[in-house]
């Protein structure tokens, strides 16, 4: 069971690149996961205790204020990974995550992975460097988002 | 220096503020090259600097998409069929259609920065079998900000061709991607050493699609740019386009990113 989940979390593009070592040692926390279209893989405020690597369909990250409807701000295809939030305190939510069809994902026990990143530091170490870029890529399409570059000049 | 008197033959609005001519070129025609662009002038009101966002084999039809957001563009946006239109042109340096023939081609649009590259999206189609792969993204504000949705649809049809579309903000009825358009590049499949690519949009997009690509392994002189400046004489003369020792109406618009990186992030410019 635990040999075709590292095959899964191997052949996952976020992870491919992984040594075997760490690929058993990730592959401990993780769980096969499918989503039904229209159903949430998680809401704000919960706690980030899974985060998801997509296999197949799409995600829709969207945020929600009282008295509008919600805004997609992002959408996370095949190859793509749903949730940052597990890795920094306060490990809650940030945003709404929707599947737009049937989704297929590697769902990762968060509490797990950060106990193994706590444990052996190269462990976190490698998950930062993973991670940092995804973050940094993010701020930089929220600024990109919030200059609203296609709006008509005033 | 003198414009040529021309006819409207249609005008259609693609956005709210969008809108498209097509204009009788005469029994001459107009011979252009892909992103390539006219003056036009609005009589009595003034000239502006428009890319050409037809066909270059349809000699007979010249295509100009305005967004209506001056004095000028906003005269010339509502121009209907068969009122006097003035042109004079082509001006500058278009895009690499022939350079980029045998490679794969990336072709990114943000917002109205569709309009300039249709001409090589149109060259690259008819002559499909001279590249390789071939990715078109292109990127809007919102769904209904997407220019050219028809023709994106029809492209998207053919099994030649990666289109990707998406919008930096949506509700929930729009099932497409949601995010800027520089995050499509990671998702194309191309290969980036022999890669072109071609792009065009706000410029600070540009610049974010050029890093992206360079990221991706695209080397920056194989990155095209589609600048944009207040034109004015468009042949190099009056210096109102002026980019450091370029002038973007006979050195560009296009040039490459090697050419232009460390032009686009000084202030002063």
């Amino acid at each position: 069971m635990i040999e075709g989940m590292e095959k899964i979390v191997r052949e996952h593009r976020f992870f491919a690149d992984l040594d075997d070592d760490m690929i058993k040692l990730i592959a401990g926390c993780a769980r096969n996961v499918v989503f039904k279209a229209g159903q949430y893989l998680f809401h704000t405020g919960e706690p980030a205790d899974e985060f998801y690597l997509i296999r197949q369909g799409q995600v829709a990250l969207d945020v929600v204020a009282p008295g509008r409807s919600a805004i997609t701000f992002q959408t996370a295809d095949a190859g793509e990974i749903v949730g940052v939030s597990w890795l920094l305190p306060p490990y809650r939510w940030m945003h709404d995550a929707r599947a737009v069809d049937l989704v297929r994902a590697i769902g990762m026990d968060a509490r797990c992975l950060r106990g193994k990143c706590d444990a052996d530091h190269d462990v976190g170490y490698d998950m930062m460097m993973r991670f940092v870029p995804l973050l940094v890529s993010r701020l930089q399409a929220t600024r990109m988002q919030l200059l609203d570059v296609y709006g008509t000049p005033a | 220096m003198v414009p040529r008197v021309a006819r409207v033959l249609r005008a259609r609005r693609e956005l709210s503020d969008v809108w498209t001519l097509d204009i009788d070129a005469g029994v001459n025609g107009f011979v252009f090259s892909p992103g390539q662009f006219n003056m036009l002038y609005a009589f009595g009101v003034g000239e502006a600097a428009i890319s050409i966002s037809g066909d270059a084999t349809d000699h007979g039809n010249l295509v100009h998409t305005i967004r209506s957001v001056g004095k000028v563009s906003a005269a010339l946006a509502n121009l209907k069929a068969g009122d006097a239109i003035g042109f004079r042109g082509p001006y500058g340096v278009g895009w690499p259609v022939e350079q980029a023939e045998g490679s794969d081609v990336v072709i990114v649009a943000g917002g109205l920065g569709l309009a300039p590259l249709r001409p090589a999206i149109y060259h690259v189609l008819a002559n499909r079998d001279r590249y390789g792969r071939i990715a078109l993204l292109s990127g809007a504000r919102e769904p209904a900000g997407m220019l050219f949705r028809r023709e994106l649809e029809q492209w998207r049809t053919r099994f030649d061709v990666d289109v990707a579309v998406t919008v930096d903000h949506a509700d929930s009825d729009w099932r497409g991607n949601v995010g800027v358009v520089t995050t499509l590049i990671k998702r194309a499949a191309f290969d980036p050493d022999h890669t072109v690519a071609m792009v065009c949009g706000p410029e600070i997009m540009m610049r974010f699609a050029a890093i992206e690509l360079e990221q991706a392994g695209v080397p920056g002189d194989a990155i095209y740019l589609s600048m944009e400046r207040n034109m004015k004489c468009a042949i190099g003369q009056c210096g109102h386009c002026q980019l450091s020792t370029d002038f973007v109406c006979r050195d560009g618009p296009v040039a490459t990113y090697t050419h232009l990186n460390r032009l686009m992030t000084l202030r002063e410019l």
